[in-house]
């Protein structure tokens, strides 16, 4: 040690700011994950449940049951064309609890972040979130925040939970299928998949397709308005419209037949299925409704659908029969009667 | 017909039913088809066209499905070098559930191995430049179809003098293939839909001889409604007639001599070899390899393989469904131990495959 140690020009290095990447501190709980909530979160989801900054939120519910939904989202690309993981997030829960016939109010919201994450990144996101909340007219009022190492997550990853409240007398659900039904879809099958296969740049072509990523709950609003004898509402998302009519099969305990002539496909989705082999019916959806309800109201059905903005290609896809049991068949378009199966295994890995 | 348009026109059904009823006007007795290729067998059970066919016409389904005849022992292959910590493992996507002895690549990539699904062999080389440090193989599965971009990836690493890029090759041709069915004692084929694909890259020259020497008609045949039925009523008017001829009813895309800057691309890389066909066995002289030139592409030497034994379910009947000889239906297996979450033989996990076919399709 010196005896004359000049400290005249020393100053205790401060902390930097950190405020162009997500780092760890950003999920510890302290300063960091405070300074995030308030310069990123809260303006943009602002409302008083949030902004009480307590440990969970107090909001107020009107009369009716409620309906819980949850979803987690791990798509890849975080951006793509009609979307991204924010609106997909809001957009994906809040059809949850729509297609029970329920009117969404409020959604929580769970952040996985990487390490390393641009804030403008997180900011986009946020940004779209709160579009597609402010559109759903719901509000985002309690949320948590995890940062993981470099390496241990891809990006971001988010987790919403719903709530909404479901009406008295209002019994809709996969299990209500009846014969005589008919079966009606919201629009054409297959964007979504299809929008991320092509941004993630795997094809080695160009497609100008978009994803139909879309809040449904205006649109099952009139709907119901118009049809509240509607027996069920599902969204077909993972699994494609094959799938989800396979499970509704199943659970009532009823035989579903499509007819192939009037099952809508954009050219271009049916151009890069065909290419590589993959059969819209399989490909997901997620501003699609499957609508299945008695024949004599499906007129006025569609009407309501194709005066929503998210259904005005809406179309009859199928009629419900008693047998054979739990099973999907169809009309193919020769003439010709074949079953369509449950997806087996996983077509498309983190298209949600 | 004002219009004919690329897409839905070969799917018209009227168009289709015309054609039907003229193969119900020409069939007089009870004849045995084969659709050699998987595609078409997909296609056929897809859009339900055996249903419209007259009785007397049977249709069996080829071994042209390249995933169901892998042999098992290639596959076991793949496996073994797809565990190892250097290599990125590249596959089409069918091949990632076909089970070997004891896993599929899927259970090597939960367990941490590099396995990645291409839509082309150019990907994959693609790979290998972008990862100097890993070595990359390309799984080469196919009949003649696959086998032009297949050799063009072996050819372009050679050019950019790349160390780090191997194919486990496991090709397969077909006119052997038919030589093995029209000879064996027990066969019930009586006509061949030939595979319009197949035929695209390789013309149909190779078959008259066979067609000749077995005394059985063979027709060029696409792939949608109109094509298949098309190619059926021409099999079925040359059986009636007593016809021994090779004809082309897939005239758009097929032509004699075939596509011959491929065949010459393919003859530089491949050379013949006998081949292990998953299920039915070894068939001279039905396979191709990589040309001792090109030895330093070629995966099976580069990583020490060779000496690994598979073992079979015994369950399985893929080799006698494959050979025309039993329906999946025929099988005690089908649809309870094996489907395909589950398939216990290759035939279950390719939607080429017979009994994937079927059980998709609900036969």
């Amino acid at each position: 040690m010196t005896d004359n140690l000049d400290i005249t020009g020393a100053v205790c290095p401060l902390p930097l700011a950190h405020n162009e990447q997500i780092v760890l501190g950003h999920g510890s709980g302290g300063k960091m994950a405070a300074d995030l909530i308030a310069k990123t979160f809260l303006p943009a989801f602002d409302n008083p449940a949030l902004r009480a900054g307590d440990d969970g939120a107090v909001v107020d519910v009107p009369a009716g049951r409620i309906v819980l939904s949850t979803d987690s989202h791990v798509v890849f690309p975080l951006f793509f064309p009609g979307g991204d993981i924010g609106h997909l997030a809001v957009c994906g829960t809040v059809n949850d609890v729509a297609v029970m016939g329920a009117t969404p109010l409020y959604l929580t919201v769970g952040f996985i972040l990487e390490e390393g994450l641009p804030l403008d990144t997180l900011q986009r996101v946020v940004n779209s979130m709160k579009q597609a909340a402010a559109e759903a007219g719901v509000q985002i009022v309690s949320g948590d925040t995890k940062v993981v190492q470099r390496g241990k997550a891809d990006g971001l990853y988010i987790s919403t939970t719903g709530v909404g409240i479901l009406p008295e007398g209002r019994n809709i659900g996969g299990a209500q299928a009846k014969p005589g039904d008919v079966v009606l879809l919201s629009g054409p099958m297959g964007d979504h998949g299809i929008a991320v296969l092509a941004a993630r740049g795997e094809l080695g072509f160009e497609t100008d397709i978009q994803s139909d990523c879309a809040p449904l709950n205006g649109l099952i609003d009139d709907l119901l308005a118009a049809c509240p004898d509607v027996h069920v509402l599902r969204d077909p998302t993972r699994g494609g419209v094959a799938t989800t009519l396979n499970e509704i099969a199943k659970q009532s305990g009823v035989c579903i037949t499509l007819f192939e002539k009037t099952l809508p496909v954009r050219p271009a989705v049916a151009a890069v299925c065909e290419m590589l082999g993959f059969d819209p019916l399989y490909v997901a959806n997620e501003g699609k409704v499957l609508v299945i309800l008695p024949r004599e109201s499906a007129d006025r059905a569609l009407a309501a659908m194709r005066a929503s903005k998210y259904g005005a290609e809406a179309v009859l896809i199928g009629e419900v029969s008693e047998a054979p049991v739990g099973r999907v068949l169809m009309k193919t378009a020769i003439g010709s009667t074949r079953v369509v199966d449950m997806l087996a295994g996983e077509m498309l890995p983190r298209i949600c | 017909m004002t219009s004919f348009d690329f897409t839905n026109s070969f799917r018209d059904a009227d168009l289709v039913r015309g054609v039907m009823d003229e193969i119900r006007r020409t069939v007089t007795r009870p004849w045995v088809l084969m659709e050699i290729c998987g595609g078409q067998t997909h296609s056929i059970v897809r859009h339900g066209l055996d249903q419209l066919l007259p009785p007397e016409i049977e249709l069996v389904h080829g071994p042209g499905c390249p995933v169901c005849v892998t042999p098992l022992e290639q596959i076991d292959r793949a496996l073994a070098i797809a565990s190892r910590p250097e290599v990125i493992f590249t596959s089409y996507g069918d091949m990632l559930r076909v089970p070997g002895s004891n896993q599929d690549l899927f259970s090597i990539r939960a367990r941490g191995g590099d396995v990645r699904v291409v839509y082309s062999p150019l990907d994959a080389l693609k790979i290998a430049r972008e990862n100097p440090e890993k070595q990359v193989v390309f799984f080469a599965i196919g009949f003649e179809t696959t086998a032009p971009p297949n050799v063009m990836a072996v050819q372009q690493a050679k050019a950019l003098g790349l160390k780090n890029f191997s194919v486990l090759v496991s090709h397969v041709r077909v006119p052997p293939a038919i030589h093995a069915i029209l000879s064996s004692p027990s066969n019930r084929v009586q006509g061949f839909l030939l595979a319009g694909h197949v035929c695209s890259i390789m013309g149909y020259w190779e078959y008259p001889p066979l067609a000749e020497k077995y005394r059985v008609p063979m027709v060029v045949t696409g792939f949608e409604p109109l094509d298949l039925a098309n190619g059926i009523l021409e099999t079925v008017r040359l059986l009636e007639a007593g016809k021994v001829e090779v004809a082309n009813t897939y005239t758009r895309l097929v032509t004699l001599q075939g596509n011959q800057p491929a065949q010459k691309m393919i003859a530089e890389v491949f050379m013949e070899c006998d081949r292990a066909w998953r299920g039915i066995g070894v068939i001279p002289l039905s396979g191709w390899r990589l040309r001792p030139e090109y030895a330093d592409f070629d995966a099976e030497q580069r990583f020490d393989v060779a000496e690994i034994v598979p073992k079979e379910s015994p369950l399985c009947i893929a080799g006698q469904i494959m050979q025309g000889l039993k329906k999946p239906r025929d099988c005690s297996a089908f649809g309870t131990l094996c489907t395909p979450e589950h398939p216990l033989g290759a035939t279950m996990v390719s939607s080429e495959g017979a009994c994937a076919a079927y059980y998709k399709y609900g036969r």
